[in-house]
Formats: structure tokens, sequence, C-alpha cells
């Protein structure tokens, strides 16, 4: 008796892991973080993610179908989701819905599907999304309200759905937006003031602003849920934080009034969602793991530069798309030496 | 000692190892098979050319291929040669190749065996030898001929044997089950070896969880009188059994690239193989039968067979109660490296450990590939050190010197890549595809190279002979113009005489081409 | 004005001839062209170029006489990297010289074979051995499949056969592209 079987290639095993699962773990360690910013700073930052991920998935389908492409398997990876999310988190929570719009155009279409689609992608299309809206409607951008427990009125579901779906910054939202902990810094530092003034003002807490540091905290603890899974390693995070910490030390040993405490750095601003959710991102990051190392430091130190001299008040964002074109370069520098040789 | 301590090895995977399903009964021989189909190329070299006709009878243990640098084949049992044919021959291509098909005539009648009577007292190239007539090849998969391997070990200098006992692919215990019902054969094959390779000391590596192989080969290996043979325990993490990596799990050395253990002084030989190096040297017995393990969720009864080779596979599913009805694939090999065959009735060869029945559930899906998205987690459990996303890309698009300088012919397609990728890109079919390819351009490159060179020689040569022939050519015609020269000037001299008898004045050099032409 | 005029000249002139100077002092010796070339042709000496050999042809291509469509042999292969090397258009083969076809060698048929040593002469690369009134016989392994032994021969004793692939010569087919990823490194 002979029997008929199947052929195919080795190993005869199935899989352990596969790009949907990779994403959907981060958009569960992204969880607790996403949850810390609706606590402090209302639910609009759920609107925006639902948002960014409709226009995300819209932009998906349309750039598939143009280029001629399965939709199912690309649509269910959820990396557009990713990308959706990671954009939401940097944008204020009150911004107009065509800043979404905007966004997921370039971070989908541009950033992604022009340089070959999932995988292919030299720059993180999240970032490259944020810097467009950033460079182009800094008003818009640059508003962001305080945190619930500071504001005099908050802004409840009602309102912020309001505020975002009327298409432009609304009356009263100016009123209540203020200036970000990192706005103040900077501003303050290069007024002249000293820190212990700058920190008197009530947006800040313990480590960096008030809330921020919660927000901060908790991506900080959805990304060591990442590494405990394996989806990131240890290289880059660590590298993001201990370049931020080691490149900002001297400075506040030599002058502790005019410079922020390393620890500071780390809390506040994108520093802790960059070191585990973007700087980790693996497409335009680098493979091995001295390149890592490497691109992590990278991404700390140009960070700090651009917050120190640059005309930015937080530069996660230009940081890391410099790294991401450096990234080919440090890769064919930091290959690992093969077994034997 | 170096060796005691056990080292660690890049990359590699903990895997499920699913041994114990096959190890419940004791090894048995299946019933014979109705027919045998023995192939005659059963390790790397080419194939044996047969030594027997079609309807000669046969001897179990008789010789019926031959082929000088490689291994001898044997008939596995005794009988009538039906036929020798293209048959498929458990190779991953699935192509047919000579076969020598037997009916047993079920007597199973010996030809007379020619043992080594005294091995610790006869020559290492006569216990070579003895290796080579018995057909021996490495058991672990390879098939290399172990003949061949001695020989080689011998020309340099050799302190360390590793008997390769650690079977890192998940399912297969054919080793495992042999190394607990004859620790002192392969004892005894170990010194054998030893001994002809002038190797001093005897590492047993096998793997941590085998904990009554450890006793059983410490006994044997204590009571064999022998010293300096060590049975090492090294962690379970695949690929541990592949040579290179057992190399530095055990010394914490690296075979330098495209080199061999013996570069640095060591050989490795599988259980299996020592066990068969003491059959063949104290008995006489050629290599006719091998342990197999039959296994997998595809089979009713899962266990190890003593089967001969040339048995169809169907035979030995049918002696472990047949298959469940949702077998799906049927593997040669273990899950990782295995080769997957389209029809059961392939026979069991030399190379042939384990047969593993999966079903749907068990194996990845044909097609369900993703773009690569760098992770890099290939490059983390590479025992090579490679990085497989690149190779891919470069395998992809043929860029066959960068994957060249990317070490793609350092890999050992172990599949340890392929299987965590999330992507689920068939790293280690494009990795086979690529090296095959970069062999057949080689040879491609080397051909035309040399007819280049032989075009060039015969244009040089027609050249040669031309220049020689015209040169042949102006010799004479140079003499035959002598010749005229030599008449010419007798002419002029006479035409300048009588000149000079009719105008006394006319030494006119002219003189001379003028008369010529006259 | 004047200024940024004088510094743009002077600077263009500074680096004028600082690049002049890195081109003769880096210069990168090469093979001469003819050779790269030839190294790129399939030394299958058919002559199917209209040129007496592979060399001829690389030489002609060098001297811009020929164009890098007319090697059969080669393929689709041969002029793309032709066309990499020369920093050329691909082009398809021109149909004139011939078309792509799997690789052949010549078997001669020993009992037809007259010993004329016609066939002996005709070969490129010297891959028929035998003397006169005595059979010939072709080196297989030599072959290249030129086929210019074939309208020499008087009696037609000469076939082509296909290269036997047998299973040592087996290797793992490529995988299909199911998604028709056009991946780029």
């Amino acid at each position: 008796m002979t029997r008929q079987f199947q052929v195919s290639g080795a190993p005869h095993v199935a899989p352990r892991t596969s790009v949907a699962l990779v994403m959907l773990q981060v958009l569960i360690a992204l969880a607790p973080g996403v949850a810390a910013h609706a606590w402090y700073f209302g639910p609009g930052i759920l609107i925006q993610i639902l948002l960014a991920t409709v226009f995300a998935l819209l932009f998906e389908s349309l750039m598939l179908r143009l280029r001629n492409r399965p939709l199912k398997p690309f649509i269910n990876d959820f990396s557009a989701v990713v990308t959706a999310v990671l954009f939401a988190l940097c944008i204020p929570p009150q911004a107009p819905w065509w800043i979404s719009c905007i966004g997921m155009l370039f971070a989908i279409v541009f950033a992604k599907h022009l340089y070959g689609g999932l995988g292919q992608n030299v720059f993180n299309p999240a970032m490259v999304a944020y810097v467009v809206v950033l460079i182009s409607f800094p008003q818009v951008m640059t508003a962001w309200l305080p945190p619930a427990s500071l504001a005099e009125n908050s802004l409840g579901l009602m309102d912020s759905l309001v505020s975002i779906l009327g298409g432009q910054p609304g009356t009263g939202w100016d009123a209540i937006s203020r200036a970000t902990p990192l706005d103040l810094l900077k501003n303050g530092i290069e007024a002249g003031q000293v820190m212990p003034d700058i920190l008197r003002s009530p947006v800040f807490g313990v480590l960096g602003g008030l809330g921020w540091e919660w927000v901060a905290i908790w991506f900080g603890v959805g990304g060591l849920f990442l590494l405990y899974r394996r989806v990131i390693s240890w290289h880059v995070p660590v590298s993001v934080i201990g370049s931020v910490l080691l490149f900002s030390l001297p400075f506040w040993l030599l002058n502790p009034e005019g410079n922020p405490m390393p620890l500071q750095h780390v809390f506040s601003g994108a520093i802790l969602l960059a070191a585990f959710f973007i700087a980790t991102d693996p497409v335009s990051g680098c493979v091995s793991n001295t390149g890592r190392l490497v691109f992590g430091a990278g991404v700390g130190i140009i960070t700090l530069v651009i917050r120190r001299w640059g005309g930015y008040p937080d530069g996660v964002a230009f940081a890391i798309l410099l790294m991401n074109m450096a990234a080919p370069l440090i890769d064919r520098y930091t290959r690992p030496r093969m077994y034997g040789e | 000692m170096k060796g005691s301590r056990i080292h660690h090895f890049h990359g590699g995977l903990r895997l499920r190892h699913n041994k114990k399903i096959s190890c419940q009964v004791p090894v048995e021989r299946p019933p014979l098979p109705e027919e045998l189909t023995v192939p005659l190329l059963q390790h790397a070299g080419s194939a044996a050319s047969p030594l027997i006709r079609v309807g000669d009878t046969v001897l179990k243990g008789q010789p019926i291929g031959f082929c000088e640098p490689s291994a001898a084949v044997h008939s596995p049992v005794s009988g009538t040669v039906m036929a020798i044919e293209d048959r498929p021959m458990s190779h991953p291509s699935g192509l047919p190749g000579p076969c020598v098909v037997i009916k047993p005539d079920g007597r199973e009648q010996w030809v007379e065996l020619q043992p080594v009577d005294d091995w610790l007292n006869a020559s290492p190239e006569q216990l070579i030898d003895q290796i080579q007539h018995c057909g021996l090849a490495g058991l672990g998969g390879a098939v290399f001929p172990t003949h061949a391997k001695m020989r080689d070990a011998r020309q340099r200098h050799i302190h360390t044997l590793i008997l390769n006992g650690a079977e890192c692919e998940p399912y297969i215990s054919c080793d495992e089950m042999l190394m607990r019902e004859q620790p002192d054969r392969i004892i005894l094959g170990a010194r054998i070896l030893r001994r002809a390779m002038g190797a001093e000391r005897v590492l047993v590596a096998i793997e941590d969880q085998m904990g009554a192989v450890h006793h059983a080969l410490s006994r044997a290996a204590a009571s064999s009188e022998s010293k300096n043979i060590t049975v090492v325990k090294v962690p379970m993490i695949y690929p541990e059994g592949g040579e290179r990596q057992l190399v530095e799990v055990l010394t914490g050395l690296q075979v330098p690239a495209g080199g061999r253990p013996s570069d640095l002084g060591m050989v490795c030989q599988n259980v299996a193989t020592a066990a068969a190096v003491a059959e063949a040297v104290t008995e006489g017995k050629p290599l006719i039968e091998r342990y197999v393990t039959v296994t997998g969720n595809g089979i009713a009864q899962p266990r190890n067979l003593l089967a001969l080779f040339g048995t169809p596979f169907s035979h030995l599913v049918e002696s472990c109660g047949g298959y469940k009805p949702d077998v799906s694939r049927l593997v040669v090999g273990g899950p990782m490296m295995g080769f997957p065959v389209a029809t059961d009735d392939n026979p069991v060869v030399k190379a042939s450990n384990c047969l593993l029945a999966l079903t749907a559930d068990d194996v990845r899906e044909p097609q369900a590939e993703m773009p690569c998205i760098r992770c890099g987690e290939c490059a983390r459990v590479c025992p090579a050190s490679l990085l497989p996303q690149q190779l891919h890309l470069q395998v992809r698009n043929g860029l066959w010197d960068a994957a060249g300088e990317y070490g793609l012919s350092a890999c050992i397609e172990c599949g340890c890549c392929d299987l965590i990728c999330p992507s689920h890109i068939p790293l280690v079919d494009w990795f086979r595809y690529g090296k095959g390819e970069m062999r057949t351009r080689e040879r491609e490159a080397l051909a035309s190279e040399q007819a280049r060179k032989r075009f060039e020689n015969r244009e040089a040569r027609l050249l040669r002979r031309k220049q020689e022939r015209a040169e042949k050519m102006a010799e004479r015609k140079k003499a035959l113009k002598s010749k005229t020269a030599q008449q010419d000037r007798i002419q002029a001299s006479i035409t300048r005489a009588k000149s000079r008898v009719a105008t006394p004045a006319g030494n006119d050099p002219s003189a001379t081409g003028d008369g010529k032409n006259q | 004005m004047l200024t940024s005029v004088l510094l743009l000249t002077l600077l263009g002139l500074v680096f004028g001839l600082g690049l002049g100077w890195a081109s003769v002092r880096f210069k990168v010796d090469s093979d001469p062209l003819v050779e790269r070339i030839d190294a790129l042709l399939p030394q299958t000496q058919c002559g199917q170029c209209n040129y007496p050999g592979c060399r001829p042809y690389a030489e002609a291509i060098s001297r811009d006489e020929a164009d890098i469509n007319q090697c059969p042999p080669g393929g689709e292969a041969g002029i793309r990297a032709l066309a990499d090397l020369l920093g050329r258009e691909v082009k398809p083969l021109n149909p004139e010289n011939g078309e792509e076809k799997a690789r052949t060698v010549v078997k001669i048929d020993e009992q037809r074979c007259i010993g004329c040593t016609l066939c002996i002469q005709a070969c490129p690369v010297d891959a028929i051995v035998g003397a006169a009134k005595l059979m010939h016989t072709v080196i297989q392994s030599e072959c290249t499949g030129c086929d210019l032994c074939l309208p020499p021969c008087p009696v037609d004793c000469i076939d082509i056969v296909e290269v036997r692939s047998g299973i040592r010569d087996w290797q793992t087919p490529r995988p299909g592209d199911r998604l028709n990823l056009r991946l780029l490194s």
C-alpha cells in the first residue's frame, strides 16, 4: 500500500509566533500607558487612537489594493494599528481630526507603502507622521492640556469629541491649554531661571511632569512585559535610557541649577515610550545586538542635544528618524563574528 | 581536564523533545518484508556499481555493490535478485536511482563472515580496511563513509574521539535506545575507533536528561578496563548534536570556518556508528540494518525498530500499528532537518534514523509567508552566528558574491531561524536553494574557465602552426630566391662582360637590375 | 556679492583640485575591459555572435563594434551582467544570433563515424579525440555544446544530447514567491 503525503520544506514544526502576534503583544503592552494617559489627561487620547486606527486601516487597504497585494494577511498583521496608536500617543489629545488623517496619510502611504510596505520602510512611520504634522501645524501640535487635576474645567468625553471633530481648535481650548513641563523647562533655562524656580510650577511632579511621569512609568511597565515576552531585546531600551542618564549626568553635576536631573530627563517627554516602543521598531532599527546598542545610544544623545540646544522642547522623534538613516550603516559595521572565523 | 567543563554555543533553541513516546517498548525486528529495495547510492559519493546480476541468489551480508572511494553495499537478506532498476530511494529530491530489488527466501543464510581475529593487535590500516569492506557510514544522518573519515584522521594528529550520542532533534530516539540496550558494544566500538585513529581519549556526549543512558554507558566504560573514556552530559539546546556545536560545547573551541574538527585534533562519530564498528571488526558483520525510530502523532504505536536496509517505510509503519487517520506528512529524519517523502514506498537506507508521521496540526501551513520585519530573532538563534535575514535577501535577489561573503556556505541548515521567524519565511528552503545554486555557479565558472584555457591554447597552437608553416614557406622561397639570385649574378656578370665589350665605361649598379629584367 | 562669488569660485577650485588629486592618487587598477568582458561570457566558443570565439567577441564589444545581446548561450543573465559592467541598457537577445537553450553536449555515434577528423578540426576547445581513419569520441566533460562539429561531419554521426543531471547534481528548487514580494536589499 502506498500513500501520498504532503511535501514541504523543513522544519516540520508548527511556528511559535507570527507578525500579528508580535504586533498584538506590542498593543497589549501599550495599554497601561494609554490608560494612564486617559486617567490624567482625559478621554481624548482614546478618541485619537480610534481615529488614527480608522484612518490607518483605510489608507492601508487603499495602498494594498493599489499595489495589488492581498488585503487579509496585511490588515490582520496589526502593524498599521501599532503605527496609529504610537502616533496618537504623540499628538495632543484634543487635536482636530484632520491631524490624524494627515498623519496617517504620511505614515501609511508615504513612509510605509511607497518604500515597499511592511518590512521595507527605512523610517519609523509613526515618527515620520508626527514630525510632518509637528512642522506643518506647530500651533495645534503644541497646544497640550494640563493634567485633569490642574485644569479648572477638565474636558469630558463629549467635550473632547466636539473639540476633535470640530475640525479646529475650539475657542475654549486656547484658554485651557498650557505649556508642557518640557516647554517650561526649556523656556525657563533659556530665560536664565534656576532649576528650583522652574520646578516650582504646578505642572511638575516628582520626577517629570505631573501626570506625565506616571504615563511614562506605565509605558515602562508595558516595556518590561515586552522584554519578558522576548518581543524586544534589552539592548535598545537599556542603551537609550543609559545614554540619557550618562550624557546628562556631567551637565547636572557641573551645574545642577541650570540643568535638569538625569532621572528627570528619563521620565519626562517621550523617552520611555521611545525606549521601549519606538526605537525598538525592528524594521527601521538595527539588527545586531551591538548595532542596537549604538542605535539606542544615538537616540538618547540626539534627543538630549535637541532638548538642550535645539529649537524643540523634545527631540525623540527627530533623534529616531536620524538614527533610522544611520541604521543600515551601523548594521554594516557591527556584523557579528561568524562561527569559526 | 579539558573537556570536563561544559561550554556554550551561540544561539540554538529549546525544543519540546517528544522522545518518550517512542521509548516505551524494547526494540524489535519487524517481520521480513516481501521485497527489499536496496539503493546503490546511500552515502556521500557516487553510486556503487552492482556486483550481482538479475536472477542471482544472494546470501545475507553478501556484497552487492562496491565503489572504491565510497563504502560497500551488502544484501540485507538471503534471497534472489529480482531486478536492478531505478526506484525511489529515500533521497530529498524524491528522484529515483539505481536500486537492487531482492526477494528474501526466508532462510536468512549468512555469508561466511570474516572478523578481525585480534583487534587489539591488528594494524590500524587493517581495521580501517575491515570497516570499509563492511560498508560503514556515519549513522547520524550525514552518511559520510567512516573509513574515509578515519583515513583523513590518521593523517592528522588526533587526540580526541567524540562519540555523539546527543540526539538533539525532537522525536528521534534510536540512538538513545541503542545506548540503553547496547552500551558495551558502543564502548567496544569506541575503543576500536580510538585505536584505529590513534586518538588518546574518548568523550561520549549524551543529553543531560538521559539518566539511564549515562548510568549504562559509564558502567560499560568502567568494566571495559580501558582508561580515558568519559561520558559527558551536555545541555539540551538544539542543535547541540551538530558536529561543530558539540565540539564547542565540549571544548570551548570553534572549528575553523571551512575546516573540520580534525583541524583541532578531534573526530566525531555517532554512537550507532561505533556500535556498527564493533560488530564489523569483532564479528565481521557488514552494515545491513539499523535502529529506526517510527514515531509522530500520525503513528498508532510509536516505537523503535531494528530495520533491514531496503525495507519499505510502509512495512515499518504496519509493524507499528499503522497510521492514524489524520496523518498528513511523512518525514525522513527529525522535524527540524528531515525531508518529506511523497510516498511511503521509499526504503530504509543507512541515513534513515527516523520516520516521522505528522498531522496537519503539527506542522506549519506551507503557504503563510509575510515580509521580513527584521526582528533579528533569526540571528539570535543561529548556531553558526550568521545573519539569516541578510542571507535571505541576498539569495532571493541573486546577490551571490554578498551571500558568499556573509557565510552562506557556513549555514548548517538546522532550521532554528526558520522556526523562530515571525514572518514564516521558509529560510532553510532558501538557504538550501542558495547553497545549491552557488555550487552550480562555482562548477560552471570552473568549466568555463577551463573552456577558455583550452580555446586559448588551441588558438595559440593554430597560430604557432601557421607561423611555422609561413616560416617554412619563407625559407623555401628564400632558398629558391637565392638560387635564382645566383643565376642572376652569373647572368649579370655575363651581361656586364658583354656590355664592357660594347661600351668601355659602364659600372652602374642599376645595370644588374636591368640585366635581371632582360 | 563679489566676495560670495569669489568664495564659491575658490571653493570650486579647491574641491576640484582635491578631487583631481584623489582620482590620480587612489586610482583603482583593474583588469583591462576586454578581460572583464571575457570573464562574463560563457566561453562556449560557439561563434553564434558572429565572432570566432568568446574573446574576439569581447574585443569587439570593447571596441564598440558589437552589441551586448549577441550571445545566446549567455542568455538573459549574461546580457544583464554585460549591461551592468558597461553601464548600458539591458536589451533582449538578438534573435539573429539564435535563442537561449538548455545546455547540451554532443556525442559521436561510434558505429557511423568514418574517422575523417573534420570534427576534430572544427572543435574550438579540443574536446574531440581521435585520428585519421580511427573512431573519434567526444570528451563530454570538456564539450561546451557549441555544435560547431555538426556541419562538417559528412556522415551525420554526431548527436546533440541533454546534459545528464543525475541525483548528485540535484539541487533544492527555488522556493515560490507566493506574495510576489520584490524585496530590495
